[in-house]
């Protein structure tokens, strides 16, 4: 196991891209933590176990400054993966360039800023969809103006294949989120400006994924430059080609990496490099590879080096970089453009006519969930051949694996505590007045929807409103909100496919009174619910009752949950490594709840050490991604159930 | 947790005394099918029978019903904080419109109602429907007989215009519709007598302005016209800062008032019967009773206190007789 002490707390992620810095790089990358992600401050309960988790705590300009201490502002190009608190982080930023001297102009960087695909797939939201886009838009508008050479949104369509999409469902999917955004700028701005729409459609970039197919993949590529240069043009008018041009970033599928045979993984990243490489025309900016071990666990610094070698290959020894668009006049790439455009055409008609992308949230969180079940269940049938792990099975014992360690991120839980006196310190020492004056104009403006959110996020930051003060205001205001699951829609297996499955259910059933109720449940503030969604789908088909309340449950909704409905097991699902915090956690709440004896299985990316201790904890069982065959999840869940209830096993 | 030792005449006594944590009992045991469940269920339900309380159940039997989509879920969040505002407890059945295809079900209901999981007044449980679409779960009319001895409020959720308000009818005592702005099915079926007209009337996302209220003029209209002035339209907004929940509140209070209570629940114990024998004998069944509406004329005719396992006995009895 090894600590990962880079990003847990501002000092130490400063020390760290101060070391990077003086190695010659030129720009910061900021992963930020979930609570911060998600507007929580670290004493916040849902913030327990994640504080500093994947990525640095920032809950007040004080942190900010600790942050960006002696880094030149003026000349760094700051990259946030930040979404629903973008507006926010945004507003630190600019407050400590000030206290740098560095005015707004000077500033270059990029916020993610792409709610739309958080409530489809990542899950760090905060806000209901309309006012999410009204932030995005706020902020759009913002830095068009004072902070020009800001990238203020990069569309991620990369989480949606990671959920599911199919090519087609990529790309309709990332255009009409992009026509939902520009839309909102256009409407707020009313005509106001005339260059407005050329300048902010210039600055939309596309963060993409890309699989293993990649032959398709590329021509999925080409038709998304396509249809984004006739956006520009037919929709919003833009002249300048050069702003119509489709800029985008990519990171390589890790959905299709496997934990059997995880070498194999290298040649798969090799292929779907070389998807987003091939053609000049629609040639990625930049690239990020994962490890060729990722579905393992936390990469070595060995693992990442060997998948940066990967590009240095392609870039200097290949004669890749070479060529004008080698696909320039061929039949069958050009045929399977214009197969996508099409497709993604009449997606995209689909989409306007559920009122756009905002209004489509529900649909197209079904289209993914439903997606992902037909995939997963061609790879259980055969028809989808994933070498190494259900054909070609059988393996020599793996020297590159021998060793590995399988070690996920650990925080010192010392981080947790220290950021949580720190805030308390924080809150003691700021001017109270100046604070509660700051949220009062911040509550004002978000009622007002013809103004602007950042000048007065500007003043709470520079006032020293901390993180989780900024979004409850605007919570109280805007509402809380709960993205759709998409399960409910997902359609049902043939049920010759689990006739036997559904047979024991059934006898269990009987023997139990009522129908097997199973509850699902993902606590903490980790978004990533694929796979909680497919097993509440697939234990539906099996036929039992399934209690799926999605994400960011704290451990006592769910303790309430399984007491309140009578369930006969409970699933828990957690893949941002605080597993350590909160398993046992919702153990502890069951037996408040007076259901301690119901049955609690795990999943997730847990290293055997740490589902060892779940085990002795009282966790019945604990599924990693190598565990892929549902079906015999739900025989074990079945059979657990049974033996708990003392009903016997068939013969 | 086969359930075993569910007692149906202790968690009768521990509702009785208002015990709101026998809740899950409670329905563990009548959602039960086994041979020994449902003799328990039985003693629940007699536990709990006007002749018990000295007088039917205190708990306010409240529908609320209306089309997909028109945002019940956020809606009867507000409610249930209103309804603790003014100290009441509560309970939810949600019936989640999912179809059985599989025999299993997605309960995803409980995920929309947002409640304070530290509160122990407040309530919660979901069940698959029945074949229909707006149809009562199997042990939805029993769970609101027994729980309504404990709590003061208990909702029944369902989903459906035509036949859902007509068959939470038969077990509320008051019903609500839910439409929103702008839906004209609800205005075409009131005046086709498609649907009757319900108790309280709600127009959600009033915050739609003047949508809703031409919205609100329209129904109050068509209700007029139809004869049922008593019926409250009443426009509300979930979204923050919330309007009109105060209003509904009151207005679903007053229904409660002027209706006959007495009256009301013995239709619903009769209805609950029948639909328990039609389950269990079918339609043949009821022919064998003399048709449908025989039946009901016979059950008006019965001990008025009698619970309804108790009626259903009666039928099976009289079905047998005959």
């Amino acid at each position: 196991m090894r600590t990962y002490a880079g990003h847990s707390d501002a000092m130490r992620s400063n020390e760290l891209y101060r070391r990077n810095l003086e190695k010659g790089q030129t720009g910061l990358s900021i992963a930020f933590d979930l609570p911060t992600q998600t507007g929580y401050d670290p004493d916040h309960e849902l913030a327990r176990g994640e504080v500093g988790k994947v990525g640095v705590s920032i809950a007040h300009k004080g942190d900010m400054r600790t942050l960006l201490d002696g880094i030149p502002l003026d000349q760094m190009n700051t990259s946030m993966t930040i979404n629903a608190t973008a507006a926010w982080l945004l507003a630190l930023y600019v407050v400590i360039a000030e206290e740098h001297d560095v005015p707004q102009e000077k500033l270059q960087g990029t916020t993610q800023n792409d709610i739309l695909k958080e409530y489809l797939s990542r899950g760090t939201y905060a806000f209901p969809p309309g006012p999410s886009m009204r932030l995005i838009a706020d902020t759009i508008a913002y830095t068009v103006q004072h902070v020009p050479r800001w990238n203020p949104i990069n569309i991620s369509s990369y989480h949606l294949q990671e959920a599911g999409a199919t090519p087609v469902q990529e790309i309709a999917y990332a255009l009409s989120n992009a026509i939902a955004v520009l839309d909102t700028v256009r409407d707020r701005d009313r005509g106001r400006d005339p260059d407005l729409m050329g300048s902010v459609f210039g600055r939309i970039s596309f963060f993409v994924n890309a699989g293993v197919r990649f032959v398709e993949e590329h021509a999925k590529l080409r038709a998304m430059a396509s249809l984004w240069d006739e956006l520009g043009r037919d929709r919003y008018g833009v002249q300048d080609e050069k702003q119509r041009r489709f800029r985008y970033g990519v990171q390589v599928n890790s959905l299709g990496l496997t934990e059997a045979q995880p070498e194999n993984n290298a040649y798969r990243i090799a292929l779907e490099a070389l998807s987003v490489t091939l053609g000049r025309s629609a040639r990625a900016r930049a690239i990020q590879l994962p490890a060729w071990n990722e579905a393992l666990g936390l990469p070595r610094p060995w693992d990442q080096q060997w998948s940066l070698r990967l590009q240095q290959i392609l870039a200097y020894e290949t004669d890749l970089l070479e060529y004008p668009d080698i696909f320039e006049g061929s039949k069958v790439m050009d045929g399977l453009v214009a197969e996508l455009i099409e497709e993604s055409r009449e997606e995209m008609a689909r989409v306007a006519e559920l009122g756009g992308a905002v209004d489509a949230v529900d649909y197209m969180k079904a289209g993914l969930v439903e997606s992902h079940r037909e995939r997963w269940r061609r790879i259980e049938s055969g028809e989808l051949v994933v070498v190494g792990m259900n054909r070609f099975t059988s393996t020599e014992p793996s020297p590159l694996t021998a060793d590995a360690d399988g070690g996920i991120l650990v925080v010192d839980p010392q981080v947790e505590a220290e950021q949580k006196a720190a805030l308390e310190r924080w809150r003691a020492e700021r001017d109270p007045a100046a604070v509660g004056a700051a949220l009062a104009e911040l509550a004002r403006v978000a009622r007002n929807p013809d103004e602007n959110i950042m000048p007065a996020s500007i003043a709470a930051a520079r006032a020293g409103v901390t993180t989780g003060e900024w979004a409850q205001t605007l919570r109280e205001v805007f509402g809380e909100y709960r993205a759709p699951t998409g399960v409910g829609e997902a359609a049902a297996i043939p049920s010759e496919d689990l006739a036997d499955l559904r047979d024991e259910v059934e006898r269990i059933s009987e023997v139990l009174g009522r129908r097997l109720k199973f509850l699902v449940g993902k606590p903490g503030l980790d978004g990533h619910s694929n796979g909680a969604e497919q097993i509440a789908v697939r234990a539906r088909d099996a036929g039992m009752d399934v209690v799926y309340e999605g994400i960011r449950l704290t451990p006592s909704q769910i303790a309430n949950s399984a007491a309140q409905e009578g369930v006969h097991v409970v699933g828990l699902s957690i893949l941002s490594g605080s597993h350590r915090q909160l398993i046992p956690a919702v153990l502890d709440a069951l037996a408040a709840a007076g259901v301690g004896e119901v049955p609690v299985v795990v999943g997730g990316i847990i290293p055997e050490a740490d589902a060892e201790a779940l085990r002795e904890a009282g966790v019945a069982a604990v599924y990693t991604p190598k565990d892929w065959d549902l079906n015999q999840m739900m025989r074990d869940i079945v059979a657990l159930v049974a033996e708990r209830n003392g009903i016997t096993a068939t013969a | 947790m086969t359930d075993p030792g569910l007692d149906g005449r202790q968690l009768a006594r521990r509702l009785r005394e208002r015990d709101l944590r026998a809740a899950p009992s409670v329905l563990n045991l009548l959602e039960s099918d086994s041979v020994a469940s449902r003799e328990q269920a039985r003693e629940l339900l007699a536990g709990v029978a006007p002749s018990e309380l000295g007088g039917e159940a205190p708990g306010h039997v409240v529908g609320i019903t209306g089309p997909p989509g028109v945002g019940k879920s956020s809606l009867l969040a507000r409610l249930i904080s209103e309804w603790r505002r003014r100290d009441r407890s509560v309970a939810v059945l949600a019936v989640d419109p999912t179809s059985r295809r599989s025999g299993g079900a997605l309960l995803g209901d409980r995920a929309r109602i947002d409640v304070d999981p530290g509160d122990p007044r407040v309530f919660v449980r979901s069940a698959a429907a029945g074949n229909r679409l707006g149809g009562l779960a199997a042990a939805t009319r029993a769970a609101a007989a027994a729980l309504s001895a404990a709590f003061d409020v208990v909702v029944i959720e369902t989903v459906g215009v035509g036949q859902s308000e007509t068959e939470v009818a038969e077990v509320a005592d008051t019903v609500a519709v839910v439409v929103q702005p702008a839906s004209g099915d609800v205005l075409q079926f009131l005046k086709a007598g498609i649907m009757e007209v319900p108790d309280v009337l709600v127009v959600n996302k009033a915050d739609l302005g003047r949508v809703a209220q031409r919205a609100v003029a329209d129904l109050g209209a068509a209700v007029r016209a139809l004869g049922a002035s008593d019926t409250p339209v009443v426009a509300v907004s979930s979204l923050p800062p919330g309007s009109g929940i105060d209003e509904l509140v009151d207005a679903i209070d007053a229904h409660r008032a002027r209706v006959d209570l007495p009256a009301r629940r013995r239709r619903a114990r009769r209805m609950h019967a029948l639909a328990d024998f039609v389950a269990e004998h079918g339609e043949r069944g009821l022919r064998g009773l003399g048709g449908r509406r025989e039946t009901e004329r016979w059950l008006a005719e019965q001990d008025p206190g009698l619970d309804a396992p108790a009626l259903l006995q009666a039928l099976e009895r009289r079905a047998q007789l005959g």
